[in-house]
């Protein structure tokens, strides 16, 4: 028997027809066809999975998607405005923060709840607040660094983003 | 903008702005009309013997298309998963591998069955109504007991459990009593699960109508995917063609073919409908291959002065159920065994052994972060015996000659050991250290100081060296550079990025060689439509060194049929005609000049020389003459808390030279995840089975120990520069050298902090629990004497 889930997506109205038992990754990536949000394992340790309800950071394979009826939720490709890329994106290619790429969304989704709750982590906080995601690829070094980054992006009101990217690029 | 200061250049990632948007796509995200999805029924068992399979429920089962057994698979499937001779050519038996059991299941995770269905969810579901009986037999999980004549064996009917039994070199008995001290270790290096954040993953189409198959698979070698599913399945190359799109992550672990890579096609040609495999994470931990799982044996002389005198090694491996495809290719442990010193004897045995286990294959470092590891904890055990400080030891032993042609015959192309040495203790601040170790031992304070000189081999590799090793096929790399009229530029390549960043810096190499700007080039790889014939794939740190030689080759080619041109259209003699910064001019006239990009636009034309082809176009296959051997110092820094056995790693140090570097940022990236990786062995990591049951202990990411920010300080990086002779960009590899340095690093740092206790060894990982109870046993109280983690 399928359920009637309606969700606010990335800013637009969804309403499907759902198994019950259809986890929300699952829904995000099959249903809705927004594939930026991807699956590492199998009991939520990994966070690549991890999306914004409601503006606060959860693993998407450990919620159904009935569950996200009348939700808002944010995914990677909700991120950027106008084609401007958000300053977490911006600071994660800046700072080499990826390598394959694969955990990156998750990491961004986690990064954009910590810097919400506290915009100036030190290196701790932010060793702290991503405890949930793995990366293979990087050691996390870069990692802290993009969100530092970002961080000083977000509060520092003169400095654009895009202005940014441009002097980092001829660096 | 500047066009010829590309090399050496902190570019940022092309690649980049499209992995932060969730715009990558990796094989889950893609899909085809009509796709089914395919569920593996596995052997929960480590070794039965299959009585029958009752497939009548989940025949019911809503959405269920087909289920498919060996039987079925026999029909479209011939020969079985290749096994190459990589170190060891004489191998004492190689089990017939099929991708599906039959009547024996030999592993935990081994699949018996597959079931096809319209959904994920409906396929997972009919799986499990698969009734498969069983007939447990003895499995054989210990490498030493499989040894043991009266052990059961691994493959029902074999004659005993050994893969290999290779002496490299004899040892000398005679040598060795020449030394003052010997030292006698043995090493263990446990199991590892690679681990690379996106799983294996297949979706296959074959087409009943043309007869080609498409697949899109998570692969670090589509070549020779593609090579060995066309023998299997029984297809000309050209109508197989293998897409590996953007790929989270390899570590080694996705350079073999698998099962799933013959079934997943197969099923599809037998079902005639596009076929989507994606393995979940405990599919992952139980069954893609592991890395390391070897006890080396040693012995180690020195002279009371700190003369090394000789080594000796006994490599036991224990390669699983089946041989990996380079199983072998990690015995090359016993090569590098000697590392950066000079010994006036080294003797090396390797032995590998069958257990009813996932077979191993490369990890990441694959044999060189074994002989870093039993090379540097044997240094600093024959310091310890002689009481000499092991910086001391390691400078009065490097080898400082190069070319230097080791015992096994290698030729090191360059170095400059202590150079990398002096930087990291500097870096450090040794002498300080050494001091405040020193000091807070009084206070209880137990700080470890870890040294970790490492070298390498890499970038695979001559053809002499590496045809022999596969079977026939030289791990040469092939590149193509297409110039189109307006100057832009597209160069296909062999190799396959999966974050090693080369869509960024191999343009980097075509724009200084070429003289165009960086953002004219375009690299294309993972197709194995595009581009030149055969491609060998990114493994073993060769992609810079032989893919990146490739592509400076075949750009060359592109300048030379450009200056021919250039020669022409300046009515000139072609010596006379000068290439600088992507310019032609006639010497003497540097006024007058033409950029390559005009003269790739006349290569359209028709004003050519005589006999000339229109364009600028050029393929190219690089051969090296030798392998290339980074080396580097690392330097670790812990402290042990002796009432819980907690290592906390407060700094890491690393000093690494691979040469002529192309992208720093890269380089500093790939170090940095690489460290990571050998910190994860050291620590954490421990692939675990159940000796009784041979049930995998660690088969989700709750158990096996994948490291998280928690657990790394900031890396202190740097370089020292040593081009490589061998190539003329002068460079080497880089991937894998973090991980090959730094378990070595890490766990002399232990063995340094414990000390004090008359601890020499530690094996790995060095939990809390495990160094909380070698505590306890060298001051001589009790413990329950229980491994928690095992």
């Amino acid at each position: 028997m399928k359920h009637k889930v309606a969700t606010t997506v990335n800013g637009h109205p969804q309403e499907h027809e759902v198994e019950p038992r259809l986890l929300l990754v699952h829904y995000l990536r099959d249903v809705v066809g927004l594939t930026g949000t991807h699956i590492g394992c199998d009991t939520s340790q990994c966070g690549a999975c991890t999306i914004l309800v409601d503006g606060k950071a959860v693993k998407s394979c450990t919620m159904f998607a009935v569950q996200a009826e009348g939700k808002n939720l944010t995914t990677i490709e909700g991120l950027a405005h106008d084609g401007q890329l958000h300053p977490l994106q911006q600071a994660f290619w800046d700072e080499h923060g990826l390598q394959c790429g694969y955990c990156t969304p998750g990491f961004i989704m986690a990064a954009a709840y910590l810097l919400a709750q506290n915009p100036n982590p030190t290196d701790d906080d932010i060793r702290k607040g991503l405890e949930g995601n793995l990366c293979r690829c990087t050691g996390y070094v870069n990692i802290i660094k993009s969100v530092k980054s970002a961080a000083a992006m977000m509060g520092g009101a003169t400095e654009k983003a895009g202005e940014r990217a441009a002097a980092a690029k001829r660096s | 903008m500047a066009i010829t200061t590309m090399i050496g250049a902190k570019i940022h990632r092309r690649e980049d702005p499209r992995l932060v948007s969730g715009e990558g796509h990796y094989v889950d995200d893609f899909t085809r009309p009509h796709t089914l999805h395919l569920a593996v029924v596995r052997s929960p068992h480590a070794h039965a013997r299959v009585r029958s399979i009752d497939i009548t429920q989940a025949s019911k089962a809503a959405g269920v298309v087909a289920i498919y057994t060996h039987k079925d698979f026999a029909k479209v499937l011939s020969g079985t998963i290749p096994v190459t001779p990589s170190f060891v050519a004489e191998k004492n038996q190689i089990p017939p591998h099929f991708p599906i059991a039959d009547k024996e299941v030999v592993y935990q995770g081994e699949p018996v069955a597959v079931v096809l269905a319209e959904s994920k969810y409906g396929a997972a579901d009919a799986a499990s109504l698969i009734d498969v009986d069983y007939e447990q037999l003895p499995a054989v999980m210990d490498l030493e007991k499989a040894l043991d004549a009266k052990s059961p064996k691994v493959h029902s009917g074999a004659a005993d459990n050994l893969g290999w039994d290779l002496t490299y070199i004899p040892d000398d008995v005679a040598v060795m009593k020449e030394a003052d001290v010997v030292i006698k270790q043995r090493i263990l290096q446990q199991r590892l699960a690679p681990t690379p954040m996106e799983p294996r993953g297949v979706l296959a189409e074959y087409s009943r109508g043309d007869g080609t198959l498409t697949v899109w698979m998570s692969s670090q070698n589509p070549h020779f995917v593609r090579l060995f599913l066309a023998g299997a399945m029984g297809l000309p190359e050209t109508r197989v063609r293998v897409i590996s799109p953007d790929v989270g992550g390899g570590f080694g672990s996705k350079i073999s073919p698998y099962s799933e890579d013959w079934l997943v096609p197969a099923a599809a040609k037998l079902s005639g409908r596009p076929v989507k495999w994606i393995e979940t994470r405990t599919e992952s931990l139980q069954t893609t291959t592991h890395g390391r799982g070897m006890i080396f044996d040693l012995e180690a002389g020195v002279k009371k002065d700190g003369t090394l005198v000789a080594l000796k090694v006994i490599q036991y491996m224990d390669i699983g159920a089946y041989m990996g495809t380079f199983s072998a290719f990690q015995a090359n442990s016993c090569l590098l065994s000697g590392g950066a010193y000079n010994w006036k004897h080294i003797g090396a045995r390797t032995v590998g052994v069958l257990t009813n286990r996932v077979p191993t294959d490369p990890y990441r470092g694959a044999g060189r972060p074994e002989a870093t590891h039993l090379c540097e904890r044997m240094i600093d055990l024959l310091a310890d015996a002689i009481k000499m400080d092991p910086a001391a030891i390691r400078r009065k032993n490097f080898i400082t000659d190069f070319p230097h042609t080791s015992h096994f015959g290698l030729i090191y192309d360059s170095g400059a050991y202590e150079k990398a040495l002096e930087k990291a203790l500097q870096m450090a601040g040794y002498e300080k250290l050494r001091k405040e170790q020193e000091e807070g031992r009084k206070k209880g304070r137990y700080l470890g100081i870890g040294l970790s000189s490492w070298i390498e081999i890499c970038g695979f590799g001559p053809s002499a060296g590496t045809a022999p090793a596969t079977g026939g096929i030289a791990l040469v790399e092939a590149a193509q550079v297409r110039v189109f009229p307006t100057g832009s530029v597209a160069v296909y390549v062999g190799t396959h990025s999966h974050g090693q960043g080369h869509d960024t810096t191999f343009p980097q190499i075509v724009a200084d060689t070429l003289g165009v700007p960086y953002d004219m080039v375009e690299l294309h790889h993972g197709d194995t439509a595009e581009g030149p014939a055969f491609g060998y794939g990114t493994y073993g740190s060769r992609s810079l060194a032989v893919g990146g030689m490739a592509v400076h080759k075949a750009s060359k080619k592109v300048v030379d049929k450009a200056r021919k041109l250039a020669a022409h259209i300046f009515e000139a003699a072609e010596e006379d005609v000068v290439f600088e910064q992507g310019q032609f001019y006639v010497k003497g006239s540097p006024d007058k000049r033409k950029a390559l990009g005009e003269i790739a636009f006349a290569s359209f034309g028709m004003n050519l020389p005589e006999g000339m082809e229109q364009s600028l176009e050029a393929v190219a296959y690089y051969d090296p003459s030798n392998f290339v051997f980074p080396f580097g110092t690392h330097i670790a820094i812990v402290e042990v808390d002796p009432e819980t056995g907690n290592a906390d790693l407060k700094r890491y140090v690393a000093v690494d030279d691979c040469g002529n570097i192309i992208n720093p940022m890269i380089v500093d990236g790939q170090v940095q995840g690489g460290i990571a990786q050998g910190i994860a062995q050291a620590l954490y990591e421990e692939v675990a089975y159940d000796d009784e049951s041979g049930q995998m202990k660690t088969a989700t990411l709750t158990d096996y120990l994948v490291p998280t920010a928690n657990e790394f300080p900031m890396f202190e990086l740097d370089h020292t520069i040593t081009p490589s002779p061998t190539n003329e960009l002068g460079v080497k590899g880089i991937g894998e050298a973090g991980t090959i340095a730094a378990s070595a690093a890490v766990i002399n740092a232990i063995v340094d902090a414990l000390s004090p206790f008359g601890i020499k060894h530690i094996d790995m990982p060095a939990s809390p629990d495990r160094i909380w109870k070698q505590i306890q046993t060298a001051r001589g109280t009790s413990h329950d004497g229980k491994e928690a983690r095992r």
